[in-house]
């Protein structure tokens, strides 16, 4: 028995293993690379896996369990508060309106209304786990879209305790017995949920968190580990016990976690169980899918998929534009929503048991679940290759005109860097002429009383409409390292007279500006760097003005390298790095030279040992009767001259060489 | 009994690291109560001097000395940014610039020069009196009191903390006496140094005896 377990372990790891590497190089993501793994390995291609794959499913459901207790892990109760009007308002409307077309579709097929209605609420629910790990995988989670979509995986979750509670209410008359034995009336069940979740909360704010610190005492990190798999699936147990979805449970709990001191420790214990779970559980999706079915009715199959998902799809993108997102994140809501999610599933086989519809139409049902969840990572690739770079374009709005066009300085780029410099010329009353590609920021800007044009600096009638011709300065500042190269080139060229200051955001554009032939180029995060390593030094003890000197001089150092190698780069990178190191040696021995001149403890005061030899030597001469020249001091100190930056103090022989005054 | 002078010193020393004169002098000067400590190379390392804050300091303050090695016959860079950017008109000097009146000033310097040098008849040809001149007329324009330097030459060859032990001890008896009013102000203003003032001050005053040593090595010409 063991013994099949590992083999089953070995196969689906095997899967996971070939699988996912190689979707990701093709492009494809974890997600869907998880779900053909699933189909290969599946009883209708190699037939590895079989019957057992409900029960490992259903196992592996606790991935997604695991992955919304670290998804409340990183929402603080106030930020879940701010989204108390997507969740219930988007979510809400969500539910409600694909429940109630696909009911209707589902009665103009010909289906009884209330297994239409049961079956419209469960193609409403999505799937919270290809959503998340996609938008994660996308680095969309933050993003205006992501959080849209996760306000609406919220409600659903919520939305499940209710249409537990309606679906014995759909069943007919005969089956209505076989459901009743749920147990508890309405009140005592809501009493139930609403005593448990207030429970789970003064937990994890009075308990939870005193243990936390003990089991940290130990030291034991497994024991940690074991805490808080123990607290995770005690939840999911509790929740399930009272009716209410895990997964909502063990999100609550990370809500209320989320303030806590040991929020990163949980974090990283419970990632590689989310993920493997999660791993497991796409996989037996995909060995899930029944291709007899898919075979016998092909075509029905298809069109259902496509009804399915198309429909979902419209009403997403219907309600994205109604509550005002913009074009990128209302497409990027209604592609990644577009499946049915997992509790499907369950809602189906707990319809056939319950007696709301019969096997006939669950069976192809499951397969449609199943089958709209492998579209999701496709529409995905569809709406990053197509539909943004075309929505982008489609919503391109008209650059504005230029009212202001012939002041002496034009800024391209606002954003944290051009800022900078604009607002100090604004304080000094320099007026200016501002171009900014971002919509957002043009219009923030506006409400703070900046006016900033919109529009894209790179297309060359804007530059002359801003009024280049006349302008003394431009300064370039824009962050994407093709466009500023290709102003920069395009200005240099047209307005050969013009001064352009220009930020570069590596090395490779700050050679490729200075080919442009831009003079004044400003890596932009060398002063920050520079000052952080000399507060670096004070906090070390050195004195500040030393300090200030060291980074001064090493970026003396550092820009005549630069300079230096200007000419190799591009060559032959050999030949380049070979010179850089040389350089960075030679920086280093430079300023062990200049350091040392400050550190070492000398006994004399400001004056340089070459000095004070000096000095001393005039010493000896007067003893055997030379008298040195006027001006032998000042001379020494002379040396100074080649370093400005240290003034030294004129020697004078001392007294015994002194001339007797009278 | 009048309450004691509150004393800024300001410090500038571009290379503190290199000076175990300037340094040593810094701990006394840290251990004196009523003596405020103003570093200015610390505090403004790039030479941007925040003047609010200066003059608030000046204002809080009866007494103003100015510790700082001599370079070039002057003092280090950062105090003539200092004099440029904090003594404003109107505030400083001017009809309306009162708010240095009557204050007590002085500079504390170190020379690595021999005070023979430091005569009409040695090398450097001016006395140090008049080298600070400068700072004399400022003062002078400022309502300010001058007084004499109190001065260590031949920094050069101060070894050891023994040998610097005596001008540290005229040091610390100089700022007492000035926080506490117990020197001849009068004598100061006119004197060509502080330090021989100090040391008859105090060894009249208390039992001082035994510092006479300070001054008899210090060769400074009779006048």
């Amino acid at each position: 028995m063991s013994d099949s377990v590992l083999v089953q372990a070995f196969i689906y790891l095997a899967a996971a293993v070939v699988g996912v590497p190689l979707a990701k190089r093709l492009g494809l993501g974890s997600v869907l690379g998880y779900l053909l793994s699933g189909v290969v390995i599946g009883p209708f291609a190699l037939g590895l896996v079989g019957g057992e794959g409900h029960s490992v499913m259903h196992f592996a459901e606790f991935g997604v369990v695991m992955m919304l207790f670290l998804v409340g892990l990183e929402l603080k109760p106030a930020v879940l508060w701010q989204l108390r009007r997507p969740i219930l308002g988007l979510g809400g409307l969500q539910v409600a309106a694909t429940t109630a077309a696909a009911a209707a579709v589902a009665i103009a097929l010909g289906v009884s209304w209330r297994p239409a209605l049961a079956v419209g609420m469960i193609l409403a629910m999505s799937s919270t786990a290809i959503v998340l790990q996609s938008l994660a995988e996308k680095g969309q989670l933050k993003s205006p879209g992501g959080q849209a979509s996760f306000s609406i995986l919220l409600f659903q979750d919520i939305a499940v305790i209710p249409i537990l509670a309606i679906f014995p209410l759909l069943a007919s008359a005969a089956a209505q017995t076989a459901a009743d034995d749920a147990g508890h009336p309405g009140w005592m069940q809501a009493l139930l949920v609403l005593g448990s979740v207030a429970g789970l909360v003064a937990a994890g704010r009075y308990v939870v968190r005193p243990a936390f610190r003990l089991l940290a005492q130990t030291r034991l990190r497994e024991v940690f580990t074991a805490a808080t798999l123990f607290l995770v699936v005690g939840i999911a147990l509790l929740m399930q016990r009272v009716g209410l979805s895990p997964a909502l449970g063990t999100f609550l709990a990370g809500v209320v976690l989320a303030e806590s001191e040991y929020r990163h420790e949980l974090e990283s214990d419970l990632e590689p169980f989310k993920g493997l779970l999660l791993g497991l559980f796409f996989i037996s999706v995909g060995a899930q899918i029944d291709f007899a079915i898919v075979a016998a009715r092909p075509v029905g199959i298809s069109a259902l998929v496509a009804a399915v998902v198309g429909g979902k799809l419209l009403v997403l993108y219907t309600l994205g534009r109604a509550f005002g997102l913009n074009a990128p994140a209302r497409w990027l809501l209604a592609f990644s929503l577009s499946q049915v999610g997992e509790f499907a599933f369950v809602l189906l086989s707990f319809g056939v048991s319950s007696g709301v519809f019969g096997a006939e139409l669950a069976s192809p049902l499951v397969a449609v679940v199943a089958l709209s969840m492998v579209t999701t990572p496709l529409l995905l690739i569809v709406l990053e290759r197509v539909i943004l770079p075309r929505a982008a374009g489609a919503q391109e709005r008209p650059a504005d005109e230029i009212v202001n066009a012939g002041e002496p300085v034009v800024i391209a780029g606002f954003g944290r860097f051009g800022q900078v410099v604009g607002r100090l010329l604004r304080a000094n009353q320099i007026p200016t002429t501002i171009l900014d590609l971002d919509p957002n920021m043009v219009a923030l800007l506006g409400r703070l009383g900046v006016k900033v044009h919109y529009g894209d600096a790179s297309r060359p009638e804007l530059l002359h409409a801003a009024g280049l011709e006349k302008a003394r300065l431009f300064v370039l500042a824009v962050d994407e390292v093709e466009a500023s190269t290709q102003i920069a080139e395009h200005v240099a060229r047209t307005y050969p007279e013009l001064p352009i200051l220009a930020r570069a955001r590596n090395r490779a554009h700050y050679y490729a500006l200075r080919r442009a032939g831009v003079r004044h180029v400003f890596r932009e995060t060398l002063g920050s760097a520079l000052e952080m390593a000399a507060a670096t030094l004070r906090e070390l003890g050195v004195r500040a003005y030393t300090a200030q000197r060291m980074a001064a001089a090493w970026r003396r150092h550092d820009e005549r390298a630069l300079d230096e190698l200007e000419a190799l780069w591009g060559g032959d990178a050999g030949a380049y790095f070979a010179q850089a190191r040389l350089q960075m040696e030679e920086t280093e021995r430079l300023m062990r030279a200049e350091s040392s001149a400050v550190f070492d403890d000398v006994e004399a005061e400001w004056d340089n040992d070459s000095l004070r030899d000096e000095v001393l030597e005039a010493v000896r001469a007067a003893g055997r009767g030379v008298v040195p020249q006027a001006g032998d001091g000042v001379s020494a100190a002379g040396g100074g001259a080649v370093e400005p930056a240290e003034p030294v103090e004129p020697a004078e022989p001392v007294e015994p060489v002194e001339p007797a005054p009278r | 009994m009048a309450p004691p002078r509150r004393v800024l010193l300001q410090f500038a020393h571009p290379v503190l690291e290199r000076s175990r004169v300037n340094r040593r002098l810094l701990t006394v000067a840290r251990q004196l109560a009523g003596v405020t400590i103003n570093d200015l190379y610390e505090n403004y390392p790039t030479f941007s001097i925040d003047v609010r804050r200066e003059q608030a300091l000046l204002d809080d303050h009866d007494v103003i000395l100015f510790q700082h090695p001599f370079y070039w016959y002057s003092t280090p860079a950062i105090l003539k940014e200092w004099q440029d950017l904090v003594l404003e008109h109107g505030w400083a000097y001017g009809r309306d610039g009162t708010h240095l009146r009557g204050k007590i000033t002085c500079n504390l310097v170190s020379t690595g020069g021999a005070a023979a040098a430091y005569q009409h008849e040695g090398r450097n040809r001016f006395t140090m009196r008049e080298l600070l001149s400068p700072w004399d007329q400022t003062a002078f324009l400022c309502g300010m009191r001058f007084l004499a330097p109190l001065v260590l030459h031949g920094s050069f060859r101060v070894g050891s903390d023994e040998e610097l032990a005596p001008h540290a001890q005229v040091y610390r008896r100089f700022l007492e006496g000035l926080r506490d009013d117990t020197l001849d102000l009068e004598a100061l203003a006119a004197a060509p140094y502080a330090n021989d003032l100090v040391t008859a001050t105090a060894a009249g005053a208390a039992a001082g005896a035994t510092e006479s040593s300070s001054s008899s090595e210090r060769a400074e010409p009779a006048s």
